[in-house]
């Protein structure tokens, strides 16, 4: 299984965007590093969903907020490694719809939110056809 | 003739021998890809389709600008100028 390392802060920064969003899709991009089967996430971002009319349950990223945190990232000496949404009311788990647009090689982070709280949070990558869950660390 | 750095995502490095960016020449965004895809096929494969359009869930920037909001593969490039191959993202509960 592979790991992803998304500290407690950067948690915490993500769980405050979902529950703010609520009942909307919230998304973002994640930064950092990758070594071996570990991504280490050392920077959140995030993006605009420029999916308004089902932004209840879709979104689209917004290309030109990938592209700014892809020159933060390049700044930094680091990399994009993958990217977050929210679930509103719906499980941590990736839809056909998530599948449809991944690419093999991105952790893609999902958090499920209800109400005034982050229900659950993991962390996917795409394995050929299908998603395999990664573990989360702090 | 220009010389074009384009940028290459992680996912897509193992099809170009693991490099982060490559030099290649051409006049515009879709000479110059397809110059990179000379070397790289396979690496082209997972950005254009065969007519030459970016593929569905590709985005290219020229500098900070999407290609699609210029004038797409067919957007003049100029000597020095950064081409970065990013992922479209986009998904959803439903």
């Amino acid at each position: 299984m592979n790991r992803i390392s998304l500290p407690a802060p950067l948690r915490e920064e993500l769980s405050t965007i979902a529950v703010d969003g609520y009942p909307y899709e919230t998304c973002g991009v994640l930064v950092g590093a990758c070594a071996d089967d570990e991504v280490r996430v050392e920077k959140v971002f995030q993006a605009r969903n420029l999916n308004t009319e089902r932004a209840r349950d879709r979104y689209v990223l917004d290309p030109d907020d990938l592209m700014s945190a892809d020159l933060a990232a390049r700044e930094a000496g680091l990399e994009i490694v993958g990217f977050w949404h929210t679930h509103p009311d719906h499980p941590a788990r990736p839809s056909e719809t998530d599948r449809q647009a991944a690419w093999d090689g991105y952790s893609y982070v999902i958090l499920s939110v209800s109400g005034a709280r982050v229900e659950d949070l993991r962390s996917w990558r795409l394995n050929g056809e299908g998603f395999v869950e990664e573990q989360v660390a702090a | 003739m220009s010389s074009v750095i384009v940028r290459i995502p992680t996912p897509l490095r193992g099809f170009a021998e693991g490099q982060s960016e490559i030099a290649a020449e051409g006049a515009d965004v879709g000479a110059v890809l397809s110059a990179v895809g000379a070397a790289h096929p396979e690496l082209l494969a997972r950005v254009m389709k065969d007519d030459g359009q970016p593929r569905e869930f590709v985005n290219i920037y020229l500098g900070s600008d999407n290609v699609r909001t210029l004038d797409g593969m067919d957007t003049p490039v100029g000597e020095g100028d950064v081409l970065s191959i990013l992922p479209a993202v986009a998904g959803g509960a439903e």
